[in-house]
């Protein structure tokens, strides 16, 4: 990984990585040093500004953006173990300033550099993680709406998965189809949001894996909450731990 | 507030709870994509031509004006009449006008969501006239008293058996199966003999061609056939954007239309009607006219939003939408359901009554994905919500919440204390096996869920230096 040595790589754990599953970017910084490099974790950071964002309010939103904008540009990536947290940074950041071109134009910079996690791994660092044997255990890969359909990502975490040999990824019916977790809608429309994801672990159960990953936190909670309150054993597990198992 | 949001819960709670109607969803959901995806194998450039569809309607928008002109001067001078009107009001009024002029008892209507917008059979009703929709699921649903759940498949939340029974309670006709075929054969057998006996047909319009004069008609029954041309006077019912330059444009159209609504190549009727019957012809009407709605529309030109208007409302945005197909098309409220009503209801119907419209969405882009006019939806969708909050139409308290919640975020001591208080609460709540099953600030979660606690401790603040 000569060629990754020494490049700065800010981490930008999000919210609710920070708040509920710190592992998971304690596994992610893992990853980066493995993958050759200078990982920072800027402090002061907080929120993206998704929430704020989609529910209307520009100025809340303007307010979290300039703030992480300053605080994530000086380096030479920014990675984010999540799908719709990157895009928020990536193609929503520059939109949020049309009135001020001087932070549009910093905006623009950021979004340049912003990596969600996997397809940084893949794209970027061309890293791969350590090769595991065993018995393979069958696992499912949920895709984000934003990994897929904003970033285009697909490939990335399955590449890693088979890189890794240490599962059995399964296919998943409808995998292009909403969990239905959609940050706030989850709570505003709930009974809405709790049956799409109904309809996701019903695919799920259907594969018979005992594990589910994806790279986006928030749908993890959303069907880990769906799988438990169905009484499935299914086990839930961010991309970032997965892949850092065999990463000591 | 100024207008009171219409409910959505409720009609998602019932549409969730409805075991017909989630049947009917469930079906649809698993056959369209595959429709669609065969129907897409013969048109590989499908993003090219969506782009370009997108260009020309853009340009008629840009030209509006002056391609209605256009329009109503080549009708003019085939013999039809255009009215343009400003309000659905106006638009009510003009067609039952026209209609009393034309001595009308009996009007035989095919599909059109415009007059669904303007509650025109309403209308006509009062007026006293009888009208009768002749679209399989237009017909269904009339017998049914409802509204359309869908803006192609306007029965869609109906399934074959209860389509059965409410054929049984209204034609006397005696049947021994009943299979889909036998079904449609009734209902066409009960339709043919009412064409003749109508004075007037109303039909909606896909595109009006500026060049030729030209209303396009595209159906899959023929029934906007037989509404045009046996009654005396035809009538069509459009909106304002359906206007577009060239005939050659039409075809860039109607590779998307039919492949995008349905999952055909093409529809199995197709018409394009420029004016009524012509010196030395046999058929069709007498009188021809042209009624175009405005109904708030002009007020997107020229905005961000103008987008929307580009709009061939193929239905394709709600066939795909996760939403739309969990709650079924009834429990948005208004006329057009799924991601397309999500934005426009609020310009139709007021951004205050159709808040949820455009509130209700995971903004997961499954609706961008596959708009042959490539609308940007959730850009649109998020607009709206934009707008909603500057007007202050969300509640004191959800406004409130976002405040602080910027506020806190944008501070990490205040941040940092929040979390710090916060965390070990949830965890106590949550006791020994981390699952929290009740939280007074998201009951709505905790529907049919439960929620992990956090796990402890946090990444960002407690690290060794």
């Amino acid at each position: 990984m000569a060629v990754n040595k020494g490049k700065s790589v800010a981490l930008f754990a999000t919210c609710l990585v920070d708040l509920w599953r710190p592992a998971v970017a304690r596994a992610a910084e893992r990853l980066l040093i493995k993958a050759g490099f200078k990982v920072a974790v800027p402090s002061g950071q907080t929120c993206c500004g998704q929430v704020n964002y989609n529910s209307g309010d520009q100025k809340g939103a303007r307010k979290l953006a300039r703030r992480h904008i300053m605080l994530l540009v000086p380096f030479d990536y920014v990675v984010v173990p999540s799908g719709s947290c990157a895009d928020m940074i990536k193609n929503h950041y520059p939109a949020l300033f049309g009135n001020d071109l001087d932070v549009q134009k910093t905006a623009q910079v950021l979004s340049g550099k912003t990596y969600e996690l996997t397809e940084f791994l893949v794209r970027i660092a061309r890293w791969k993680p350590s090769r595991a044997g065993g018995v393979k255990r069958k696992l499912v890969y949920h895709d984000s709406c934003s990994c897929q359909r904003s970033l285009r990502i697909y490939k990335e975490p399955r590449l890693l998965l088979e890189a890794q040999g240490k599962y059995d990824l399964q296919a998943l019916t409808g995998e292009d189809r909403c969990c239905g977790f959609g940050g706030l809608f989850s709570v505003k429309y709930g009974e809405v949001s709790s049956h799409m994801a109904g309809k996701k672990t019903a695919a799920i159960a259907a594969t018979e894996a005992e594990i589910l990953t994806g790279a986006d936190l928030g749908c993890l909670l959303n069907l880990s909450g769906k799988l438990k309150a169905e009484g499935s054993a299914c086990e839930v597990r961010h991309i970032a731990e997965i892949l850092a198992e065999e990463e000591a | 507030m100024s207008e009171t949001p219409l409910d959505f819960e409720k009609g998602a709670h019932e549409a969730l709870g409805s075991a017909t109607l989630q049947q009917a969803l469930g079906k649809f959901q698993t056959g369209y994509p595959l429709l669609r995806a065969r129907a897409m194998q013969s048109l590989p450039d499908f993003e090219k031509v969506r782009t370009k569809a997108a260009r020309i309607k853009d340009f008629s928008l840009k030209n509006l004006d002056k391609l209605t002109d256009q329009y109503r001067e080549k009708v003019e001078a085939n013999g039809g009449t255009v009215h343009i009107c400003e309000t659905a009001a106006d638009a009510r009024k003009t067609v039952v006008e026209i209609c009393r002029q034309a001595e009308a008892k009996k009007i035989t209507k095919s599909k059109s969501m415009v007059t669904e917008e303007l509650a025109l059979n309403d209308a006509l009703e009062a007026a006293g006239m009888e009208v009768l929709e002749t679209d399989l699921g237009e017909y269904i649903i009339q017998l049914a008293g409802e509204r359309p759940s869908h803006i192609v498949g306007p029965a869609l939340h109906k399934t074959k058996e209860e389509v059965a029974q409410l054929f049984k309670a209204h034609h006397k006709t005696r049947r021994k199966r009943e299979t889909g075929e036998q079904l449609v054969r009734e209902a066409r057998e009960v339709l043919r003999e009412k064409y003749f006996a109508s004075e007037v047909g109303i039909t909606g319009a896909n595109f009006l061609i500026a060049e030729t004069g030209t209303a396009v008609i595209v159906t899959n029954e023929g029934n906007a056939d037989l509404c045009r041309i046996l009654p005396n006077t035809h009538i069509v019912v459009t909106s304002m954007e359906k206007v577009i330059p060239t005939l050659d444009d039409l075809s860039v159209f109607l590779r998307l239309l039919a492949r995008s609504a349905s999952g055909q190549e093409m529809t199995s009727y197709t018409t394009l009607v420029s004016g009524p019957r012509g010196p030395g012809e046999s058929e069709g009407p007498s009188s021809f006219h042209v009624v175009i709605v405005d109904g708030g529309r002009s007020k997107l030109l020229g905005t961000d939003q103008q987008a929307l208007l580009r709009c061939i409302k193929c239905g394709a945005c709600m066939n795909v939408c996760p939403v739309y197909m969990s709650v079924g098309g009834h429990t948005y409220g208004w006329v057009y359901p799924g991601p397309i009503g999500a934005v426009l209801n609020p310009v139709l119907n007021g951004f205050g009554t159709m808040y949820h419209n455009y509130q209700a969405s995971t903004f997961c882009g499954a609706c961008e994905e596959v708009c042959p006019v490539k609308i940007p939806l959730t850009k649109i969708m998020r607009d709206w919500r934009t707008r909603a909050f500057q007007e202050r139409i969300p509640g004191l308290g959800a406004r409130l919440a976002l405040w602080l919640w910027a506020a806190i975020a944008a501070n990490p001591f205040l941040y940092n204390l929040a979390a710090g208080a916060g965390i070990p609460i949830l965890r106590a709540l949550a006791g020994k096996k981390g699952v929290l099953k009740s939280l007074p600030l998201a009951k709505g979660w905790m529907k049919g869920r439960v929620l992990d606690a956090p796990e402890g401790g946090r990444f960002v603040r407690g690290r060794k230096r």
